[in-house]
């Protein structure tokens, strides 16, 4: 009987009925969406290259162990350029994100610090620039003038302002320093595209270098580091600003308590990294300035 | 070179359809790899033409975005490891941009980015002297003297043309594949040898060792007649077979030639020889017969003294010695005669039972014949008392002499008379001079037994022939029975 009345139904009616519908179901799917994220509260956690995200099984650890500890549902966002990960913050999108120390001092008026890893003891680290291990050469990045070069990301600062700061400090313009530059959009690909020689140099976070030397050595050991920049804030943890505090402090006590823990040193050591800080934005001065001496911020 | 052509059969023909057989699988082999060489080709053309289309499309973004680390991802992609070598497996694949310079490739190090094109080397060169917009696309180019296939294809968007993509194919990835399907194919060739050449040997020889024999026995003529070949030499109705068979009737036909020749030969040397001594016969006779009749008339009177009569009887012997070879030289067949019956056997076989018993010689008599046969009694008689007495003279002592009588084959018109004898054997110089007069070797003979038969048989139309056959020599005389002539086969 029904499927009579349908059959009567001229197409286009039909049609218009049909997309009516849906939209009113989308809708009602998106606000029942916002209303459960409200309700059970599952953490939105951003990983970006800031470390070796790419590494699956790691990440699935840490989200689980997270979960574990949080005793909440926490969901990892990974995105392949800062860019992706700063837009989801600004769209609110993420409740917490792994993010680089330039991004932060981006998006300081949407994101709050939340805790900073401590690398090797300390929460700093510092942008080498690699060539290749049989590049006898190059002894500076002054050396690397008018050849290829390979950034991590343009809002990285180790794989991109401090170079290019470094280029300026000497005197140069880092715009046509290089017969070309190109971004692989993480760290590790640096070194691989340094390692292959399709880039004669390249700019890397130290941690993640000293990081792949223990993990992929034979990638590793195929670049040689020329330059060390000064020492910046290690890349931070960061809440957004809508955050609960409870939410906050919830997180903030789960990094910093990550040593406390077998399971949490475990996975430490996995991400080389011996614990977190609660940090201090002083810590991210120097690339403060270097932005101001590129105009930004 | 010549010599090749001069050799024998015996190895001619194996050697050369071995030859034919090891260049007709080289050929064909050879062509067969040729063709899987292209068609190797084509496949990897194929494969890069797939290849090219796909990367191409997905490299198209990256030149537009100048997203050089996007590309190298892309472009490395289809590359492999070392160990995994295949003939359509790419060597390298290198994005160029308009500008004809590299914008990425696979391979970095060799093949840097921001190059000009031309610069990479000799193939490079003329790759980019390729690069036209006419062109037909895929282009494919595989320059001389290059270890590499090369295949480019344009890079598009929307009808913008962005550059070009290369694809490298080593072509030294093709050759150890190449070798490993050549050994495999020369080894299938070297085991349809090791089976065809043995076949063919035997073939060769089969057919070749008959040719051989056939030429070595044609050699000897016209020297000697050859003999005929074994009839299970060859027994095929081909040519070679037909050849065979026509050589065996020549060799029939050239001994029948010769038998006959031979016959003819000696009969007209002992026609010349009866002519010669007919002829001294009549001219001894017509004398003879006046001194004989003077010695006679002599003879009678009285006043002769005895030393005197000595004499003439000594003359008169001798007149008739002469007398009686003379008439034996003669041999006069036309005499009034009456058939020959069994009684004649019979006093034949009493004749000639002193001579048997003497030498106690066996003696197998058989004699098929009726009560009369329309044959000259007393000339048949004449020969067959030569012929035994011979047998008997030759045999030796207790050996055994034979006579077989009859119609020859059964036929009317033919007496055959067979007398054998085991004594010894009578070599070819005796064979060929045994009729003559005087001929004969043995003590107390006179030489004119044989000369006689041959005359009397002769005169009757007959033939006589003697041979050796087995351990015996056999004397065969044929005889025509009334007007009938008989069979002048020999056997």
């Amino acid at each position: 009987m029904t499927q009579n009345t349908t059959d009567a139904l001229p197409s286009s009616n039909r049609r218009r009925w049909l997309m009516a519908g849906g939209c009113l179901a989308a809708a009602g799917l998106i606000g029942l969406s916002r209303k459960a994220h409200a309700a059970n509260s599952k953490l939105r956690v951003g990983m970006t290259p800031a470390f070796l995200h790419d590494q699956h099984s790691l990440l699935d650890e840490w989200r689980d162990f997270m979960a574990a500890s949080l005793k909440r549902p926490v969901e990892f966002v990974q995105r392949d350029s800062y860019r992706e990960t700063m837009d989801l913050l600004q769209l609110e999108k993420l409740d917490f994100a792994w993010i680089c120390d330039y991004p932060y001092l981006h998006l300081k008026e949407v994101v709050r610090l939340l805790a900073v890893p401590l690398y090797q003891g300390r929460p700093y680290y510092q942008c080498h620039v690699i060539v290749r291990k049989d590049n006898t050469v190059a002894r500076s990045i002054a050396d690397l003038g008018g050849s290829v070069f390979a950034y991590a990301d343009p809002y990285s600062n180790t794989g991109y302002l401090s170079p290019r700061y470094e280029i300026r400090q000497l005197g140069r313009d880092p715009a046509v320093f290089f017969r070309k530059t190109f971004f692989t959009w993480s760290h590790r690909k640096v070194v691989e595209a340094v390692a292959s020689g399709l880039a004669q140099g390249g700019a890397v976070d130290s941690y993640i270098r000293d990081t792949l030397v223990h993990v992929e050595p034979a990638l590793a050991l195929r670049t040689r580091v020329i330059w060390r920049s000064p020492e910046y804030g290690f890349p931070p943890f960061v809440a957004h600003r809508s955050v609960s505090a409870e939410d906050f402090q919830l997180m903030q006590r789960h990094l910093l308590d990550t040593t406390k823990t077998e399971a949490g040193r475990r996975l430490l050591a996995r991400l080389h990294l011996d614990g977190f800080t609660v940090g201090s934005p002083a810590l991210y001065e120097g690339v403060a300035r270097m932005m101001r001496a590129f105009g930004e911020a | 070179m010549r010599w090749l052509f001069n050799l024998s059969f015996r190895h001619k023909i194996p050697l050369w359809s071995s030859f034919l057989i090891g260049f007709s699988i080289f050929v064909v082999g050879a062509a067969l790899m040729a063709r899987a060489y292209e068609d190797m080709k084509s496949a990897v053309v194929i494969s890069a033409e797939n290849l090219g289309h796909t990367l191409a499309n997905t490299v198209a973004p990256t030149l537009l975005h100048d997203d050089t680390w996007r590309a190298f991802e892309i472009v490395r992609s289809p590359i492999r490891g070392e160990s995994t070598h295949t003939p359509v497996e790419v060597d390298a694949v290198v994005v160029l941009g308009r500008d004809r310079r590299v914008f990425v490739s696979s391979d970095p190090e060799t093949l840097p980015m921001l190059t000009e094109a031309a610069n990479l080397g000799p193939d490079w060169q003329r790759l980019s002297d390729w690069l036209v917009p006419e062109t037909n696309w895929p282009l494919v180019l595989e320059p001389d003297n290059s270890n590499y296939l090369y295949l480019v294809l344009p890079i598009t968007d929307n009808d913008a043309q962005l550059g070009h993509l290369v694809l490298r194919y080593a072509k030294s990835v093709f050759h150890p594949w190449f070798i490993a399907a050549s050994w495999q194919a020369a080894g299938i060739g070297l085991l349809v040898l090791a089976i065809l050449i043995p076949i063919n040997w035997y073939w060769a020889s089969r057919m070749a060792t008959p040719l051989v024999d056939l030429a070595r026995r044609m050699g000897t003529m016209p020297e000697t007649v050859p003999q005929p070949l074994p009839p299970d030499m060859y027994p095929y109705h081909d040519e070679l077979g037909q050849l065979f068979h026509a050589y065996d009737r020549m060799v029939l036909a050239l001994r029948d030639k010769a038998a006959l020749e031979n016959e003819m030969v000696k009969s007209e040397r002992l026609a010349a020889i009866g002519q010669l001594t007919a002829g001294i016969a009549h001219e001894i006779n017509n004398p003879l017969a006046g001194l004989i009749t003077a010695i006679d008339t002599l003879k009678l009177r009285r006043d002769l003294d005895p030393r005197a009569m000595r004499h003439l009887d000594l003359i008169d012997r001798g007149l008739m010695q002469i007398r009686d070879t003379v008439a034996a030289l003669l041999v006069q067949t036309k005499v009034q005669a009456r058939p020959l019956n069994q009684h004649d056997l019979e006093d034949i076989r009493t004749l000639i039972q002193p001579q048997i018993s003497k030498r106690h010689i066996r003696l197998d008599w058989s004699a098929k014949m009726p009560d009369e046969l329309p044959a000259p009694a007393s000339l048949v008689r004449q020969i067959l008392i030569n012929l035994l007495l011979n047998a008997v003279q030759a045999a030796t002592d207790g050996g055994h002499v034979s006579l077989w009588l009859g119609r020859k084959d059964d036929s009317e018109s033919c007496l055959s008379i067979v007398v054998c004898n085991d004594g010894a054997l009578l070599d070819e110089e005796r064979l060929a001079h045994l009729f003559e007069p005087f001929s004969t070797t043995r003590a107390g003979g006179h030489g004119l037994g044989l000369w006689m038969t041959y005359q009397i048989v002769t005169q009757l139309e007959g033939r006589i022939s003697a041979r050796n056959i087995d351990d015996r020599v056999e004397f065969v005389v044929n005889l025509p029975l009334g007007e009938n002539s008989c069979s002048t086969a020999s056997a």
